[in-house]
């Protein structure tokens, strides 16, 4: 089978181009596969990528058109020619690897972490299973970035837009029942930019790897600033 | 292009901490919330180190489910490493196992939870209520993505306590003085190619396992035991290493981790008889014996010609009899692992299985603070000076010769955790930098430079899966002299021809192969390390199976190993059998 790949060397190329592969299909073959097989013809194609098994989120790319995670996307799913490129709007620092600094930044924007205002009991913070299941759907994040890459709202506005990733983090932790900090995390929300850009596109929960809603979660993140307005 | 000749920039932290997985993760908040100035190296982005796929668990006699007692806990740990774990460490890590699970909650981990609102457990293998009576449930899960759930818990911590991250920094080795205190480390920018020097008054290695020696393996493609390699190249000898765990439950041929929660669930296993072989090797406790139990039952089932499939080449876990409900609630992430590599669904159809390279037991020799201690003039545990070690990549030793499920997180937050601790007072005490002069980087100068020689020669690639292959066929499941006397030559030859190869890509900028050709070395280093301690072991001990020698034999072979890099030479010391507080648990026969 053939993949054409983005390629883009900043030492040597003064712009991008596509370079076409021929690889031997496997039966099974995942994408990630296919990319080590021309990482073997050609060492300096260039992309991240670890676990193999869609959980450390590394190896998020633009595969005909659509964000996916290479790892778990069969290339038998795929309509041929194969078109590889980086996920969109973000710099591009070599060939398939782009910069998420911007991307990370704003997941650390919305303090992504539990706060607790009470003192901590000897054993667990009891939660109820349901009160746990609320965090279903939120905590499996791995961070590949699909979704904010996928996102207009996130192209034009990087520095202000929080971006379904970050929003989703967001709301993992004002779903949490243990969580002390609504009032401050719906503060900090305010504004025309960090949440009220998203337009639900709904880019994200199309292409998110984990099947995942980060649309839901900004959704309920705008319901319960109007609970609390009132 | 080789790298030009100018002054390389340093920086200096308090402590630096290379890896980025639980243990140095856990490490980095203890130091950060102290408000000491850390650097945390990691070649990834913190949430895509391993620690991310650990699945089932952690244990803590927390007895939310079932009786339990952390000294039931140390029994379990004792019997399962075969007797060759440290009991002082072992108590340490039970005894501590509690606090530090209540404190990753209070942290925010997503654990499951029972109706009463505490934190679910679920039954492991080779755990027991009451020294060796009824299965126990220890292991503390959030659904089956518990290291997802810890890993990402304890990044949003460090966020919190404002760590210094160097995402994509490779380090490339330490740096120590000519009195052998460790100053810090030599990294390597991966986005610019750039290097740094990092100097801090404590350094600790936290960087993992090394399963890509393996063909098949559950680890990642990051798993390459840099820290261990680093270690040996500084002179710190490697224990333990022929101790590596065969996970029972890999996807056959494939290699995914399919959890031990799954027949902690209700799982088990059938032969190609349709049989519940385990009935015949561990009457007891079934499939849930200890890992090395099973997966040595496994293959002697499929050589013995009762494997399932056309080759029969592999056994199948059931889980359709526990219902979807049990099934997609309690195991998503295996019933996606299913679902996307094997095309169907675990609650109606058979996993193929096949044991798969998953865990080192052995690493670099530490004592229970986490410090690095070597043979030297004084003994063979001397502290050295400013390193410490946690996690896969160091030995403690709580699991001996084999690891129980649901320890491995544990072991990696209860040390991590002291790592932190002792480094706090180690700083305390040292509080200033020791001078570095440019000799004292030229080592790690070297290394790096050697890639940047030009010309014909083979690829990292074909050296490295030929590497592979030779520890699957030389050092697997089942182990004997003469595989393994051809496997060390096999190996010595291939270390030559590691000098060989060429990096045809010498750019700076995201230059993956160069990274994996560092990494190959690296792989190299780890793998005699593995192989020579296997060979010389003569006895079978936890998850080194000898053929030729069956047996355990304990008045000659229950000490532990130390391989050295330097002639390649093999050291052993005693196992410390004594406890903190409570009495020994003397060898016996293991029985499940």
């Amino acid at each position: 089978m053939q993949i054409s790949i983005y390629r883009y060397h900043p030492e040597q190329d003064q712009k991008p181009r596509m370079q076409t592969y021929e690889v031997e299909e496997q039966p099974g073959m995942m994408l990630r596969e296919a990319l080590l097989a021309i990482k073997e013809q050609d060492e300096t194609f260039a992309f991240r990528h670890s676990c193999g098994e869609g959980v450390c989120g590394s190896d998020g790319m633009n595969v005909n058109g659509t964000n996916k995670l290479a790892c778990v996307t069969p290339v038998s799913e795929l309509k041929r020619p194969i078109q590889v490129r980086p996920m969109p709007g973000r710099p591009v620092i070599r060939d398939l690897v782009v910069d998420m600094t911007q991307f990370y930044e704003q997941y650390r924007n919305v303090q992504p972490y539990l706060i607790r205002k009470e003192p901590l009991p000897e054993q667990e913070i009891r939660q109820s299973p349901e009160d746990r299941e609320k965090l279903d759907g939120l905590y499996e994040c791995i961070m590949c970035g699909a979704c904010s890459t996928a996102c207009p709202s996130f192209w034009w506005n990087p520095e202000k837009f929080h971006g379904p990733q970050a929003l989703l983090a967001s709301w993992r932790f004002l779903a949490d029942s243990r969580d002390q900090a609504t009032e401050e995390r719906l503060d900090a929300l305010e504004g025309p930019y960090k949440l009220f850009r998203c337009h639900t596109i709904m880019n994200c929960v199309e292409v998110c790897p984990k099947g995942l809603n980060p649309t839901r979660a900004i959704g309920k993140i705008k319901d319960l600033m109007l609970e609390k307005s009132i | 292009m080789p790298i030009p000749h100018r002054p390389i920039p340093h920086r200096r932290f308090d402590a630096l901490i290379i890896g980025a997985g639980g243990a140095g993760l856990n490490a980095a908040l203890r130091l950060a919330s102290a408000d000491l100035r850390v650097a945390v190296v990691s070649k990834v982005f913190p949430t895509r180190s391993h620690t991310v796929a650990a699945q089932g668990g952690v244990n803590a006699a927390l007895a939310n489910v079932l009786p339990d007692d952390w000294h039931w806990h140390m029994f379990d740990t004792v019997k399962g490493s075969d007797y060759l774990g440290d009991q002082d460490a072992i108590e340490y890590m039970c005894r501590e196992a509690i606090p530090t699970v209540y404190e990753l909650e209070h942290a925010g981990v997503p654990f499951s939870r029972i109706d009463d609102g505490r934190i679910y457990q679920r039954a492991f293998g080779g755990q027991s209520q009451d020294f060796g009576g009824d299965q126990a449930a220890r292991t503390c899960a959030a659904a089956d993505r518990t290291g997802h759930a810890i890993l990402h818990t304890l990044y949003q911590q460090n966020v919190r306590a404002r760590t210094h991250f160097f995402d994509e920094y490779f380090a490339i080795d330490l740096i120590r003085d000519e009195e052998g205190v460790v100053l810090g480390a030599l990294a390597l920018e991966i986005e610019t190619g750039e290097t740094l020097v990092i100097e801090a008054k404590a350094t600790l290695l936290a960087t993992g396992g090394h399963g890509q020696v393996f063909r098949t393996t559950t680890n990642a493609f990051i798993n390459t035991g840099d820290g261990m390699a680093m270690a040996l190249r500084a002179g710190v000898p490697l224990m333990d290493m022929e101790f590596y765990q065969f996970h029972p439950t890999g996807v056959a041929g494939k290699g995914m981790l399919i959890t031990e929660g799954a027949r902690g669930e209700g799982g088990y296993l059938i032969n190609g008889d349709g049989e519940r072989f385990m009935e015949r090797y561990a009457p007891r406790a079934l499939d849930l014996a200890s890992r090395d139990v099973v997966a040595r039952s496994m293959v002697t089932e499929i050589r013995e010609g009762r494997g399932c499939g056309p080759s029969k080449d592999h056994v199948m876990l059931r889980l359709d009899h526990l219902g979807a409900d049990v099934v997609h609630h309690r195991l998503p992430g295996i019933t996606d692992i299913c679902r996307v590599f094997l095309g169907l669904d675990p609650a109606e159809q058979g996993i193929p299985v096949f044991p798969t390279a998953h865990y080192a037991m052995g690493g670099i020799p530490t004592d229970r603070y986490a410090r690095v201690v070597a043979p030297a003039r004084h003994g063979p545990e001397e502290v050295v000076p400013g390193l410490y070690a946690a996690g896969e990549c160091a030995c403690v030793s709580v699991h001996g010769a084999n690891r129980l499920g649901g320890n491995s997180l544990l072991d990696i937050l209860v040390f991590g955790r002291a790592a932190g601790t002792d480094i706090l007072d180690y700083v305390a005490e040292n509080p200033n930098h020791r001078p570095m002069r440019e000799a004292d980087i030229e080592p790690a100068l070297t290394r790096l430079g050697r890639w940047d020689r030009t010309g014909e020669g083979e690829s990292v690639a074909a050296v490295k899966a030929d590497l592979r292959k030779l520890m699957e066929d030389h050092c697997g499941v089942f182990r004997e002299d003469a595989t393994m006397a051809e496997g060390v030559e096999k190996l010595k030859a291939l270390r030559e021809r590691v000098e060989r190869v060429r990096l045809q890509d010498q750019s700076r900028i995201f230059n993956t192969a160069r990274i994996e050709a560092l990494e190959l070395d690296n792989l190299v280093d780890v793998g005699m390390a593995t192989l020579m301690s296997a060979y010389h072991r003569q006895e079978s001990r936890g998850a080194h199976s000898r053929v030729d020698y069956p047996e355990r034999e304990d008045e000659q072979w229950m000490k532990h190993s130390l391989y050295a890099r330097d002639g390649d030479r093999m050291d052993y010391k005693p196992v410390r059998t004594k406890p903190l507080t409570v009495e020994s648990f003397p060898p016996k026969a293991r029985v499940y």
